[in-house]
């Protein structure tokens, strides 16, 4: 069964054929960074009109790359929430005029479940459970996945997400952005070690990150001459250590045997050195997807959807869209 | 030949299937005034609403044979819907698609007049979308830039005219005090509020019959505003 995905959730617009939620046949994703790189920060107006412009060309790519026309395929699936209120609109839409002019069902599929399903396009193997941690610049949580349909959050963050403290702390820092690249390029000319800024919520199943953004800006205020790869490192190996702690202790609670990482900060090299590590220490399994499949994209949403519309079926085409959409 | 038209740009969803001189059927429906919700609903509406349309007048969808849309100006997030779903069910068709400016079909339906017709549309934040256009022979003949601008600056400049002028659209109703102060003028009232999707088909009945398409990929709303963010970046 082959579906395409939508996804035009945040600054991605992205579209991808996948067979039975896990080969995928193409997926091309238009990156907006270039448009949002000015404002430090993804401005919703300016990704809503981008998506609006690309969506018909990534579209058409995606079915060119796969070889196939798009009454051919056995469903049409699009990203429903969360995110972006005036993007979500976009791929939804799209999503539905194809399923009107094909008679294609429709699935409407939640972005933080796709991100868990980016593990299966990978590894068609996987069997549930599993710890996940799913990290960008819009969510931090870790997700224990009991099986397909079944998950808890088993801990989020209270204020910001990390992929947003690395934006800041970029910005701060004269590095530009997006911000996780530019940190991970500079971390290894920098010592981890140098400072050592705190580590919040300790022993608790929640993460946050505003506090550390405080103490970078109050550390480089108070020693100007800091090497700036010296901070750069150690303000990583800080948000790595706190999003390992909590992965494992999740893990640990719900003697999850597998690990799994998702978002566009899953791509961070030392996050995956050490999630790999403290796999291999305690005899787990470790599913690391590779860059393109953790930052957004359209094949999550159409392997999502494949299992969602053999468990549920299609999604009625009078469902809108949700920003605040919850896993749970 | 049937076409689809399709207007979002308004708080309702507006459509009309039809061929040339012929219509076929029309549906209207209020997506309600809130703001927060009337964004998501027409992403509800629209699609269940084109194919009830085309279930009540005995079509399918795949009978379509080209697609004509609003384009705006209006609210960003209907426009989004609505241009998104014309654009990309054309492209999936594999048939024309067709771009009109909303304020066009505001004008249309009240061409019967010698007065000049004003086409305001509630803009939000306190502006209108306006355009000023003269009755002609068999349609309107737009004579002013689409601008976006304070009731009081679009009456200010209305004033400054002289002409005898015919108001529509819900943008005068909303500012109703501010242009009660216009002399020479006259309201359409309701039934000329919203952009007409039956304007629609009659408008792009012409543009086809001159094949006057564009690649639904360059199909895109017509904003007259740019994002907070550029505007601020701008500035400084
Ligand atoms: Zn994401």
């Amino acid at each position: 069964m082959r579906i395409l995905g939508i996804e035009t959730s945040c600054d991605e617009t992205a579209a991808a054929v996948v067979e039975d939620g896990r080969a995928i046949h193409s997926s091309v994703v238009s990156s907006q960074i270039d448009l949002h790189a000015r404002y430090g920060g993804v401005v919703p107006e300016i990704a809503s009109r981008a998506h609006v412009e690309l969506i018909s060309d990534v579209i058409a790519e995606a079915t060119i790359e796969a070889g196939v026309e798009l009454r051919d395929l056995d469903a049409v699936a699009a990203c429903h929430g969360p995110g972006l209120a005036g993007a979500l609109l976009v791929g939804v839409s799209a999503a539905k005029a194809i399923s009107l002019a094909t008679g294609l069902p429709y699935v409407g599929v939640n972005h933080l479940e796709a991100h868990l399903y980016a593990a299966w396009l990978a590894d068609p193997d996987l069997e549930p459970p599993l710890a996940v941690l799913i990290v960008s610049g819009g969510h931090t949580m870790v997700v224990i996945m009991e099986d397909h349909g079944r998950y808890r959050i088993a801990a989020e963050t209270v204020d910001d997400a990390a992929g947003e403290a690395f934006d800041k702390v970029a910005r701060f820092l004269g590095l530009g952005y997006p911000g996780g690249p530019a940190i991970d390029r500079l971390a290894p000319s920098g010592d981890a070690t140098a400072i050592r800024f705190p580590r919040a919520m300790p022993g608790e199943a929640a993460f946050s990150f505003a506090g550390l953004k405080t103490a970078v800006v109050n550390h480089v205020r108070r020693n100007p001459d800091d090497s700036v790869a010296d901070v750069a490192a150690s303000f990583q190996e800080a948000v790595v250590d706190q999003l390992v702690d909590k992965l494992v202790a999740a893990a640990d609670a719900a003697d999850a045997p597998t690990l799994a990482l998702g978002g566009g900060v899953a791509a961070n090299t030392r996050l995956r050195a050490r999630v790999a590590e403290v796999a291999a220490a305690d005899g787990r399994g470790v599913f690391l997807p590779s860059h393109e499949l953790c930052t957004d994209n359209g094949a999550m949403i159409a392997a999502a959807a494949w299992w969602q519309l053999r468990a549920h079926g299609p999604t009625p085409l009078d469902h809108g869209t949700d920003p605040n959409l919850r896993l749970v | 030949m049937l076409v689809l038209a399709i207007d979002t740009a308004t708080p309702r969803v507006a459509l009309a299937l039809g061929d040339d001189g012929h219509v076929a059927g029309e549906l209207q429906l209020a997506t309600g005034t809130d703001r927060g919700r009337g964004v998501r609903r027409h992403a509800e509406l629209l699609a269940p609403a084109i194919r009830s349309l085309c279930d009540q007048v005995g079509a399918e969808v795949v009978d379509i044979s080209a697609v004509a849309v609003g384009i705006g100006p209006g609210m960003f997030t209907g426009l989004r819907v609505g241009v998104t779903t014309a654009k990309v069910l054309a492209q999936t068709l594999r048939v024309p698609v067709v771009p009109v400016p909303s304020l066009d079909l505001v004008a249309f339906p009240a061409r019967f007049t010698s007065r000049l017709v004003v086409a305001i549309l509630d803009a939000r934040r306190r502006e209108v979308f306006c355009a000023s256009y003269r009755p002609v022979p068999g349609g309107v003949q737009r004579v002013s830039e689409y601008q976006v601008l304070p009731p009081a600056e679009l009456v200010a400049e209305l004033a400054g005219g002289g002409a005898e002028l015919l108001l529509v659209g819900d943008g005068v109703s909303r500012y109703r005090d501010e242009f009660a102060t216009l002399e020479r003028a006259e309201v359409a009232g309701p039934a000329f509020d919203a952009p007409s999707a039956v304007a629609l088909l009659e408008v792009a009945a012409g543009r086809l019959a001159r094949e006057e398409f564009v690649n639904a990929a360059d199909v895109l709303p017509m904003y007259l505003r740019q994002s907070d963010a550029e505007i601020n970046w701008e500035r400084v």
